[in-house]
């Protein structure tokens, strides 16, 4: 069998449905093979859309994606999608062509190292030079993307390589010496940690998109309730809890809520399950959490004591572990810290100042929200992102996908085409910033080609604007390059160009309204763009490098 | 602080690339690498010589464990037997050559060519005599030095195996 027709055949025994790419002279093989496949290939205009794309269909649905890109500029073009999907712990397979195995390291046309290039940003890659390793290779990629602490693995497929003559005899299982994830947790820390919390008096969850990747929301919801305790997520564990659940203090560090840090810092112990501690969810680290032993939970053990001290460490998977974990709580109710907490909820809450004659973009959200609850929402990067992760109350998991790590825009828009095209009947919106939009426009062209009818809301300030806030704050309102100064520039009318459905909204009162009409459009996708204040800024804030106590926020 | 890692991996192109390069990423600092097959031809063995506080050795040895083609990480730093091989050209002439001759055998080093003006010379042990030996030949005239850098076993029955 020809190899293409065995990669091929490789994918759908691993159950894809959907690749997304661009095809070029070297994988023309493998796409030649693809034509007469079930499983659709949905052809993106950029192959990072295609990588962005494989990683939001990945997030929403929990399978693997799976993106195509041919040699050269187009595997160079996934760099900034793999890297996304490795700082957010994303299951994606990225299949690359390759010159021929005779010219690689010629600088022959196209070529490119991408096996190099991607090494430290993918969980494992591999260059194919013997095709009898080529289907032990694609069985053990799909495995590793998905198990353990998930990732992307690339496979680089040189040219001749997929015309080779090959058996079709796919492996049914993977050894691999040196991969060997530990799921179960070790019982005695389990008891340590469980005699810590039940010794505790202030106790707080931080849910981290751990939680979400090892399906373990019914467990972490019941313990935290088990306890009780509150909980506080990172922004890639948003769903972990439903944030509408009464123990939920939505997201935590720098554009957290008030209530949310002053929980964390004054707590006196830190249940971390699948969270990272990152420098955005923790604030200064040596000021963190101050008075909190810490119990971390996580699948991945390089990640427990890399940033924070941890008292019980417990390596495997959050969903077995807190399983067990919560065999041994007992229900105690600790009065003083609920009334402090609950204090803190009611003195500062989240809040912006209405307007009737600008459009706030908070408000948009809550609209947004509003209508539509149930929606997957995706976010670009910035402020977009912040209030969306303020404003929409996520409850429950994989409905909110956002580049939590890597930060990247053009994102979005991209993500939510791979969650529509997973869940067709489902209302998928991109909550956007005018800047971040333009990094991936092009994308609106696959929409409408593939009927793909993704909801658009560009929150267009006409400004990079989380650059610009931070230039206001603390660089004296001097506004390097951050102007997006473009007010003849219509949305509405680019959308017009591409075939989707275009609306611009200056009103407040308009908001509504323009909204409703869109999320009854089902059959293409509309973008809208609503022209918000432009100075509007993002608040609370914790500033780079202070604790997370130490609050920036504007009165109202 | 020093440490001592022994790292078996698989014996595939590209695992030293990705073990020099996750050093490099995270800001390790590596002092001396040394690989070389092992007693199965699918794995080698890496000693990598690596300079921080127990937490930058934690999170090496936990990275490194990352890797998929990976197998084993070991702390070697206390209890082992370590070596090291250098091979050191020094010139020589009549006056002297008796004098290094004399060293190299204090050194327990030998001769292993011999020119018209020069000796190359081959020494084994730990890193402290081998530099001590160097100091030694540099009054004669160092031309040129290899050095395979430290690999390292642990004492005892114990292997580091798959």
């Amino acid at each position: 069998m020809r190899a293409a027709d065995a990669i091929v055949k490789a994918l759908e025994k691993e159950g894809v449905k959907h690749i997304f790419g661009i095809p070029g002279g070297a994988i023309i093989e493998v796409y030649d093979a693809l034509f007469d496949s079930e499983i659709r290939h949905i052809l993106t205009r950029h192959e990072q859309a295609a990588v962005h794309a494989a990683d939001g269909y990945a997030r929403a649905t929990g399978k693997t994606g799976v993106a195509f890109a041919t040699s050269g500029p187009g595997a160079t073009n996934t760099v900034t999608g793999i890297a996304t999907a490795y700082m957010d712990s994303s299951p994606v397979v990225v299949m690359t062509g390759q010159v021929a195995r005779s010219l690689i390291g010629n600088d022959a046309f196209q070529e490119a190292d991408i096996a190099g290039i991607t090494m430290p940003i993918t969980k494992h890659n591999y260059l194919v030079t013997d095709e009898k390793q080529l289907l032990k290779i694609i069985k053990e990629a799909f495995h590793i993307a998905s198990t353990g602490r998930p990732g992307p693995v690339l496979i680089d497929l040189p040219k001749d390589v997929t015309l080779a003559d090959i058996e079709f005899d796919y492996p049914e299982k993977v050894d691999l010496m040196g991969y060997k994830p530990k799921y179960v947790g070790h019982p005695r820390q389990i008891k340590r940690a469980a005699e810590l919390i039940m010794q505790a008096e202030r106790p707080v969850i931080m849910a981290g998109g751990g939680v979400i990747l090892s399906n373990a929301t019914e467990e972490l919801t019941k313990l935290a309730e088990t306890i009780p305790a509150y909980v506080v997520t990172s922004l890639m564990g948003k769903g972990a809890i439903p944030e509408t659940h009464p123990l939920s203090l939505g997201f935590v560090g720098m554009h957290g809520a008030k209530y949310a840090n002053y929980a964390v810092q004054e707590s006196d112990l830190i249940i971390a399950v699948g969270i990272r501690f990152s420098d955005r969810s923790t604030g200064r680290l040596s000021s963190f959490a101050p008075y909190a032993k810490v119990i971390h939970i996580d699948v991945d053990p390089a990640e427990i004591g890399k940033n924070v001290r941890v008292d019980v460490p417990i390596v495997g998977d959050a969903k077995l572990i807190l399983r067990e974990l919560i065999r041994f709580i007992q229900y105690k109710q600790r009065k003083e810290w609920e009334e402090k907490v609950e204090g803190w909820r009611k003195a500062y809450p989240l809040r912006y100042r209405k307007d009737d004659e600008r459009v706030k973009p908070q408000y948009v959200i809550e609209k947004i929200y509003e209508l539509q609850p149930d929606a997957i929402v995706t976010t670009e990067v910035g402020q977009n992102q912040m209030w969306a992760a303020q404003y929409f109350k996520v409850h429950y998991p994989r409905q909110f996908i956002t580049s939590g790590g890597l930060g990247t825009m053009g994102f979005g828009f991209p993500a939510a085409m791979g969650a529509k095209v997973a869940f067709p009947e489902k209302t998928v919106v991109d909550i956007a910033g005018d800047g971040s939009f333009l990094m991936n426009i092009q994308e609106l062209a696959t929409c409408v080609d593939f009927g793909i009818a993704v909801k658009v809301v560009i929150l267009n300030n006409m400004f990079l604007g989380m650059v610009r806030q931070w230039q206001e704050l603390f660089y004296d309102e001097r506004y390097s390059a951050t102007c997006l100064r473009c007010k003849e520039m219509s949305f509405e009318k680019i959308a017009e160009g591409f075939g989707a459905i275009g609306m611009t909204v200056e009103r407040p009162s308009e908001v509504e309204d323009t909204l409703k009409e869109a999320f009854e459009i089902d059959d293409a996708p509309v973008i809208m763009d609503f022209r918000v204040d432009r100075l509007e800024n993002v608040y609370p804030m914790v500033p780079a490098g202070a604790a997370l106590n130490e609050i920036i926020d504007k009165e109202v | 602080m020093r440490h001592t890692i022994a790292v078996l991996v698989e014996n595939k192109p590209g695992v030293l690339a990705r073990v020099a390069g996750l050093f490099r990423r995270r800001g390790f600092n590596i002092e001396s690498l040394a690989v070389g097959t092992t007693e199965r031809e699918d794995l080698s063995r890496m000693t990598i010589v690596v300079s921080g506080d127990d937490f930058v050795l934690e999170q090496v040895m936990k990275q490194l464990n990352k890797l998929i083609e990976v197998i084993k990480v070991s702390d070697v730093s206390k209890n082992s037997v370590e070596r090291e091989l250098v091979l050191i050209k020094v010139a020589a002439n009549p006056q002297n050559r008796g004098e290094i001759i004399e060293i190299a055998s204090i050194f327990r080093g030998r001769i292993v060519d011999v020119a018209r003006d020069s000796f190359v010379i081959e020494v084994t042990g730990d890193e402290d005599k081998i530099n001590a030996f160097i100091d030694l030949m540099r009054q004669y005239g160092i031309k040129e030095v290899a050095r395979t850098g430290k690999i390292s076993m642990q004492r005892g029955s114990k292997a580091l195996q798959v």
